[in-house]
């Protein structure tokens, strides 16, 4: 009788994160990624350690060059050791993810902000010292 | 049964109402097709805590980009840090990521000696990585660049130590669920909490790349 109910299979063709393929058979491939990601991994390490150290590039390009690298790496690993992809069985996944990445940048962002314009308006300290005697 | 309703998987989809009553069909088994399986739910909501804790170090990364600047006179990062002893913690931890996917694999597939081989080295790089780290701390503390020493230094202990504390809990873990899968064997709900493992250990790899980039590549190049 079910089988000619119509079924509603909601959540039928997830993957929880972290897992590559829902039934399991990952060896071959499942190595190789993980192979892939920690080569790239390991590139774009030493690349922000070279370039951290060199002279060869204009320094002020440096802390925008290590914050691209960090980025890009932090992507490596969720899409190679993670699994984290942009298909419809990661939908839930990436949602929760976004959700975060939101809350992080508004954390670290707003307090970037908020503190470097308080320390702007502050009035200098030697100048509150004198005001207090 | 379904002639006399045929759209009551519609109006109820995972027949919440129907408990199985005699006569009816069997509510449980077509309940459990229509819910997502136990691996899924379990992931994703270690997934979810990982996230909350990615937050929580947000807080602590922001408190240190605020006060990194704040030595009170006393040492500074660029004076502090050895970035050799950084470039081989992140060796380290990277190996180590490496080594638990391939344990997470041999969990999968069964496979008992991918499974302890793997999980053995990720211990063992997660135990180098914690050691260098503690080296490291001790010799900041002799020196008089303790964690009272100013607001840079508290900043720089929080962060990175709770990021250090994380992997030492990552590391019992570890040995926990080698030894739970040693007695008890890759049952369904042991490989839950492998999968939710490998997924800690992979995040505090995550947050070491945001850490050795803003706290040591950052703090040395000034």
């Amino acid at each position: 009788m079910s089988d000619t109910a119509p079924r509603i299979e909601l959540h039928a063709e997830d993957v929880a994160p972290g897992d590559e393929r829902a039934d399991g058979r990952e060896i071959v491939e499942g190595l190789r990624g993980y192979l892939v990601g920690f080569a790239l991994a390991t590139l774009i390490t030493v690349v922000a350690f070279f370039i951290a150290q060199t002279t060869l590039v204009w320094r002020p390009s440096i802390p925008i060059a290590l914050f691209v690298l960090a980025i890009a790496q932090m992507g490596v690993h969720l899409v190679f050791f993670i699994h984290i992809t942009t298909g419809p069985d990661n939908t839930n996944n990436i949602l929760a993810l976004a959700f975060g990445v939101l809350i992080v940048f508004l954390v670290i962002g707003g307090s970037l902000w908020i503190m470097s314009n308080l320390n702007h308006n502050m009035m200098p300290m030697d100048q509150l010292m004198q005001m207090q005697r | 049964m379904s002639a006399t309703h045929p759209g009551a998987a519609f109006s109820d989809p995972n027949l919440v109402g129907t408990g199985g009553a005699a006569g009816r069909r069997p509510a449980v088994s077509h309940a459990a097709r229509n819910l997502a399986s136990k691996r899924i739910i379990a992931g994703y909501g270690f997934w979810i805590f990982l996230l909350s804790d990615i937050v929580m170090f947000s807080a602590f990364f922001a408190a240190y980009a605020v006060l990194s600047g704040e030595t009170a006179g006393g040492p500074s990062g660029k004076d502090l840090f050895d970035l050799t002893n950084v470039a081989i913690e992140t060796g380290c931890l990277l190996l180590s990521s490496f080594t638990c996917g391939i344990a997470s694999i041999g969990a999968r597939a069964h496979h008992a000696l991918m499974y302890y081989g793997g999980m053995a080295v990720t211990f063992l790089f997660g135990a180098i990585f914690l050691f260098l780290e503690m080296h490291e701390f001790a010799g900041m503390i002799a020196q008089g660049a303790g964690p009272t020493r100013s607001a840079f230094l508290s900043a720089f202990f929080t962060l990175v130590g709770c990021h250090g504390l994380h992997v030492t809990l990552g590391l019992l873990w570890l040995l926990t669920m080698m030894a739970q899968v040693f007695a008890k064997g890759f049952r369904a709900d042991i490989l839950r909490r492998v999968l939710c493992f490998s997924l800690f250990w992979h995040a505090l790899d995550i947050i070491w790349v945001a850490l050795f980039t803003i706290v040591y590549l950052y703090g040395a190049g000034q």
